[in-house]
C-alpha cells in the first residue's frame, strides 16, 4: 500500500509495529498460561503461587548466570530439571493434600504458598529490581520490511509455538500423556490401571515447572523483576487462559496474543493504560464469549 | 410431627449460647466506654480489631457459607474509601455521612463486578475479582482530582466539621484528633456488633440455613427449593455494602489514602482469609478468635516485616492441612460449645437431640 | 495351588458394614463366580480385593503373600486386574488409547496385546480411534475387558458385566471367556444373573448382606438352595 501523505504512512506503519510487539509478547503471556492451564486440566488446581514460581524461577535463572557465569540459556537448562524436582515434591507432599471436593483448600494453601515465595524472596534477595544480563542478544533486532523485530521477542513467540507443541504432543501421543487424561478423567480407575495418581499429579506439577523456568528466561531477560512481581504474572497467565478457552493450550497462545496485543494498544495510546487496556480486553471477552475462544468441547 | 404423642419443638440456643449473649452485651458497653478510659494508641488498636473483623466476618460469610471463594474484596474497601474520598473533597459532604454513603458505592460497583466474575466458577471465580480489583485499582488511579497514582489527604477542616467533633471537644475537652478518632471508633463498635449480629439473624432464617445447604450440596438444595444463584447475589451484594462501608471507616481514621494501599490484597484479602482460616471458617466465632490470633502476632512479629509474612504463610498452610476447621472448629469439637447456634435442635420431651442435618431441621422445623 | 484367597475379610463404609468375615478360594486355572442380589456386597468384595477399600494385609492372600493394605497399582502390578462395575472407561481416551492404558503398570509380555485383544473382540479394531464412551454398552464393556486382560493379570476380576446389556450382546461377551481361560487367567466374575455364572463357572460363591450363604461346584448345587442362598430362606424383604 503506497500513501502519498508521509504523515499516514509513518501512522500505519506504527500500527503494524504495534501489532507485531503485541502478538509478540502475547508469546510471552502464553508461557505463562501454559503451566497453569495444564496444572488446572490435569488436577483442577488453580495455583495461586503460579506467578510467584515463575519469579522464583527468574531468581534462580539469575543466581545460576551469576555465580558461574553462564550463559542464562545454560542457566535455564540446569535451572529446569531442579523447578522439576521442586515442583514434584511441592506437589506430592503438600498439594496433593489440599486436591478433593472442596475447591477451599487449595486455594488457600496455593494462596499462602504465594506469600511465602514472595517474602522468602524479599528476604534472599531484597525487593530491588533485577534483569538477567543477556549481552548483546538484548537489543539485538532483525529488520523485516517495515519493521524491526527484536531477537528475544521473536525467540519468545517461537519458544511458546515449541513448548504448545511439545505439551500436546506429549499429552496426546505418549503413554505419561496417556495417564495424565485417564487420572484426570476418573483417578480411581487409573489406579486399577497400576496408575498412582498422586505420583502422575507430582509429575503434571513438575512438567508445569519447566513451562515456568522458561517463561522465567524469558521474563528474566525482557524486563526488570523483583519478588513482588508474581500476582501480575499470575493475573496475566490467568486472563490468557480465560480468553484462549479452558483446557485449550492453542487457546493459550491465542488469549496470550489478544492480552499482548491489547496491552501494547493500551500503551500506545497512554502508557498508565497498558495494564488497564488488557484487564478491559480480558473483561470483554468475558461479558461476549464467556467460554473463551476456544472452549473444550467435552468437559 | 406434633401429631405425634411425644412433643417435639425446635430449639437453637444452647445454655453456653445464652451466657455468652449476657457477656457480649457487657463487653461491647465496656468496649464503648473505652475513648474515655484507654490511651488514643490503645483506641486505634481496638478500632483496627474491629474493622478487621468486620472484613472477616464478610470474608466468611462469602466464602463459608456461600461459596463465593473472593480474592478481590480489596476492591469495595478501595472503592467504598475513595468515594468517602470524593464525597468530602469534591462534595463536601460531612465525612460521616460519606462513609454510610460509600456502602451504595460499593453496592454500585458490586453489580458489574458480580456481572462479570459471576461467569467464573470456583476458583476462577476467585481470581476473576481479584483482576477486576486490580482494573478497579488502575482506574482509580487516573483520577487525578483525588491525586491519582499518589493519592491525596482528608482535607483537617472536613475532619474538624465532622458530625459529633464539636460535641466531643466541648463535652469533654478532647483534641480534634481525639475527638475523630472517637468517632471513627464508635462507628467500628457499631458496624461489629451490627454485622455479627446481621450474619447471625441471616444465617438463622430459612435464607440462612438454605445458604448451607447451597454449601453442601448445591443440587440437593436446588431441589429443595432454594434458589442457589439467587442467595449468592444477596450475599456478594450484602458483603460489598458492608465492606465498602468498612473500607470508606478505615481511611477516615488513616486520614490518608493511595490506590496501592486501599486497593491491596494483601491488606484487606490476605489478611482476612488469614483470620478467618485460623479462626475457623463457616462459622460466626471463628472470625472474632482467629482477629485476636492475628492481632498478638501482628504485636509481637510485625517489626520483623516479611519474616512476619513468611510466618503467617506458613501457619496459613498448615491450619489448613492440618486442621481445617480452625482452632474455633478444633475447640468446638472437643467442648460441644457454639457461642452462636444456627444448628436448630429437636427438643423431645425436654431431652435434647441435636439434628445431624441442619437441612431437615430447617425445612421441616 | 490356591491363587487367591481372602480369609474372614470385612470391610466397612463408615458406620455401615458391607462385609462379615468372608472366606473365598480361588484354585489356579479355576473360574468362580460370586452371585447375589443387588447390595450383597459383592462389589465390596471385588473393591476390596482390587486394593480400592483398603484391608487388614493378611484378610486377602495372593500367592500365599499378603496383599490386604496394598493400594490398587500394587495389586494390578502382582497380577490381579479388575473389569470394575459400570465398565468406567477414561472419556478423554479413544478405544486404543483405553486398551493401552491397561498395560500402563506392567513392564514385560505375556499372551495378550494390542493384536490378541482386537482378534478377540474384532469390533474393536474398526472403532479403535472412537472415543472410548462413543461405543454401544456391549463394545464398552469388551473395551474394559481387553483393558484389564492389557496386563496380562494372573487373574481376571470381572465385576457385573452383563448389567444392563441385551441377552444377545450378554452372550457374545461370555463367549470371549474360553480363549481368555485358555490363556492361563483365572478368573472370578460377579454376577447377578445366575444362568451365565453357572454356565462358565467351575465353582460359585452365593452372598447375601455382607456374608457368604451358599457355596459348591457348579454342577453340584440346586437351583432351589442357590435360591434361598440368594433371596433369604422364608419371606425376606429387600429394600
Amino acid at each position: 500500500m503506497r500513501s502519498t501523505r508521509p504523515i499516514s504512512g509513518r501512522a500505519s506503519m506504527n500500527i503494524i509495529d504495534t501489532l507485531v510487539q503485541g502478538i509478540l509478547l502475547g508469546g510471552l503471556y502464553a508461557l505463562f498460561a501454559a503451566g497453569l492451564s495444564i496444572v488446572f486440566g490435569i488436577m483442577r488446581l488453580v495455583n495461586l503461587a503460579h506467578g510467584d514460581l515463575i519469579i522464583f524461577a527468574a531468581f534462580a535463572i539469575l543466581t545460576i548466570t551469576s555465580m558461574f557465569g553462564l550463559n542464562p540459556f545454560l542457566s535455564a537448562l540446569i535451572a529446569a530439571p531442579l523447578m522439576f524436582a521442586a515442583g514434584w515434591l511441592l506437589q506430592y507432599f503438600l498439594l496433593n493434600r489440599t486436591l478433593g471436593k472442596d475447591i477451599l483448600p487449595p486455594l488457600l494453601v496455593t494462596f499462602g504458598l504465594s506469600i511465602i515465595i514472595q517474602n522468602g524472596l524479599l528476604e534472599g534477595f531484597a525487593a530491588d529490581s533485577r534483569r538477567v544480563p543477556l549481552g548483546s542478544l538484548e537489543a539485538a533486532t532483525i529488520p523485516l520490511g517495515a519493521v524491526n523485530i527484536g531477537v528475544m521477542p521473536l525467540l519468545t513467540f517461537l519458544s511458546a509455538i515449541v513448548v504448545i507443541v511439545g505439551l500436546n504432543t506429549l499429552i496426546y501421543r505418549a503413554p505419561i500423556g496417556r495417564a495424565f487424561r485417564a487420572t484426570s478423567d476418573d483417578p480411581v480407575t487409573a489406579g486399577l490401571m497400576g496408575i498412582r495418581p498422586q505420583r502422575i499429579f507430582a509429575t503434571a506439577t513438575g512438567l508445569a515447572m519447566v513451562v515456568v523456568t522458561v517463561a522465567a528466561l524469558y521474563l528474566g531477560t525482557r524486563a526488570n523483576f523483583d519478588p513482588s512481581a508474581g500476582p501480575s504474572r499470575l493475573i496475566y497467565a490467568f486472563e490468557a487462559v480465560i480468553i484462549g478457552g479452558l483446557g485449550s493450550l492453542w487457546g493459550t497462545l491465542v488469549g496470550g496474543v489478544v492480552l499482548g496485543v491489547a496491552q501494547t494498544i493500551g500503551a500506545t495510546i497512554n502508557p498508565e493504560w497498558q495494564i488497564l487496556a488488557g484487564h478491559i480486553a480480558f473483561l470483554a471477552v468475558l461479558a461476549f464469549k464467556p467460554r473463551g475462544f476456544f472452549p473444550r468441547a467435552v468437559d | 410431627m406434633s401429631s405425634t404423642a411425644q412433643t417435639w419443638t425446635t430449639k437453637t440456643g444452647t445454655r453456653a449460647s445464652g451466657l455468652f449473649g449476657i457477656a457480649a452485651i457487657l463487653v461491647v458497653i465496656v468496649a464503648a466506654a473505652a475513648p474515655f478510659l484507654v490511651s488514643r494508641d490503645i483506641v486505634q488498636d481496638l478500632f483496627f480489631i474491629l474493622t478487621m473483623l468486620v472484613l472477616a466476618q464478610n470474608w466468611n460469610l462469602l466464602a463459608g457459607y456461600a461459596g463465593l471463594l473472593s480474592i478481590g474484596q480489596q476492591a469495595f474497601v478501595g472503592f467504598g474509601a475513595y468515594s468517602m474520598f470524593g464525597m468530602v473533597i469534591l462534595l463536601g459532604v460531612d465525612p460521616l455521612l460519606a462513609t454510610l454513603l460509600a456502602g451504595f458505592f460499593a453496592v454500585l460497583l458490586a453489580i458489574p463486578s458480580g456481572f462479570f466474575s459471576f461467569r467464573l466458577q470456583g476458583a476462577y471465580f476467585g481470581v476473576g475479582t481479584w483482576v477486576i480489583a486490580e482494573a478497579v485499582r488502575l482506574v482509580v488511579a487516573q483520577w487525578k482530582a483525588l491525586g491519582g497514582g499518589t493519592g491525596t489527604s482528608l482535607p483537617g477542616e472536613a475532619r474538624k466539621a465532622m458530625f459529633g467533633v464539636d460535641f466531643l471537644k466541648n463535652t469533654f475537652d478532647m483534641k480534634t484528633s481525639q475527638a475523630s478518632d472517637a468517632i471513627a471508633y464508635w462507628f467500628a463498635l457499631v458496624l461489629a456488633a451490627a454485622t455479627v449480629l446481621l450474619f447471625y439473624r441471616i444465617l438463622r432464617t430459612r435464607q440462612g440455613l438454605g445458604l448451607a445447604a447451597v454449601r453442601d450440596n448445591e443440587t440437593a438444595a436446588r431441589a429443595l427449593g432454594v434458589n442457589a444463584q439467587r442467595m449468592k447475589v444477596f450475599v456478594y451484594l450484602t458483603t460489598a455494602f458492608v465492606t465498602g462501608i468498612t473500607g470508606a471507616l478505615i481511611y477516615l481514621q488513616k486520614a490518608r489514602i493511595s490506590p496501592d494501599a486501599a486497593f491491596s490484597v494483601t491488606d484487606w484479602t490476605a489478611y482476612v482469609l488469614f483470620i478467618v482460616v485460623i479462626g475457623g471458617i463457616g462459622t460466626i466465632e471463628g472470625p472474632i478468635v482467629g482477629m485476636i490470633v492475628f492481632f498478638v502476632l501482628q504485636k509481637t512479629l510485625s517489626d520483623f516485616g516479611s519474616v512476619y509474612l513468611l510466618i503467617l504463610g506458613f501457619i496459613g498452610i498448615a491450619t489448613m492441612i492440618f486442621a481445617p476447621a480452625g482452632l474455633w472448629g478444633l475447640f468446638s469439637a472437643h467442648t460441644g460449645i457454639q457461642l452462636f447456634p444456627v444448628r436448630r435442635r429437636l427438643v423431645l420431651n425436654g431431652s435434647d437431640h441435636t439434628l445431624q442435618d441442619t437441612r431437615k431441621g430447617g425445612f421441616n422445623g | 495351588m490356591t491363587l487367591l484367597q481372602t480369609h474372614a475379610l470385612t470391610a466397612r463404609y463408615g458406620d455401615f458394614q458391607a462385609l462379615f468375615g468372608i472366606d473365598i478360594t480361588l484354585e489356579a486355572g479355576e473360574t468362580v463366580a460370586v452371585i447375589g442380589a443387588n447390595g450383597a456386597g459383592k462389589t465390596t468384595l471385588m473393591r476390596a480385593i482390587s486394593g480400592v477399600l483398603a484391608s487388614a494385609p493378611e484378610q486377602i492372600l495372593f500367592e500365599g503373600q499378603p496383599i490386604g493394605a496394598l493400594a490398587s497399582p500394587d495389586i494390578v502390578m502382582r497380577g490381579i486386574a479388575m473389569v470394575p462395575e459400570g465398565r468406567k472407561l477414561f472419556p478423554s481416551l479413544t478405544v486404543e488409547e483405553n486398551l493401552l492404558i491397561g498395560a500402563y503398570g506392567t513392564k514385560g509380555s505375556g499372551a495378550w496385546n494390542l493384536a490378541r485383544i482386537y482378534d478377540l473382540f474384532p469390533i474393536l479394531k474398526e472403532r479403535r480411534h472412537s472415543p472410548g464412551t462413543a461405543l454401544s454398552g456391549g463394545q464398552q464393556q469388551m473395551v474394559a475387558i481387553g483393558r484389564a486382560l492389557m496386563s496380562n493379570p494372573k487373574v481376571l476380576l470381572c465385576d457385573e458385566i452383563s448389567l444392563g446389556l441385551a441377552p444377545v450382546v450378554i452372550k457374545d461377551i461370555y463367549a470371549a471367556f474360553p480363549q481368555i481361560k485358555a490363556s492361563g487367567a483365572s478368573i472370578v466374575i460377579v454376577e447377578q444373573d445366575i444362568g451365565h455364572a453357572l454356565k462358565v463357572a467351575d465353582r460359585i460363591y452365593c452372598m447375601m448382606e455382607g456374608r457368604i450363604t451358599l457355596s459348591g461346584r457348579s454342577s453340584e448345587v440346586s437351583r432351589d438352595a442357590i435360591h434361598s442362598a440368594y433371596f433369604g430362606a422364608g419371606v425376606h424383604e429387600h429394600h
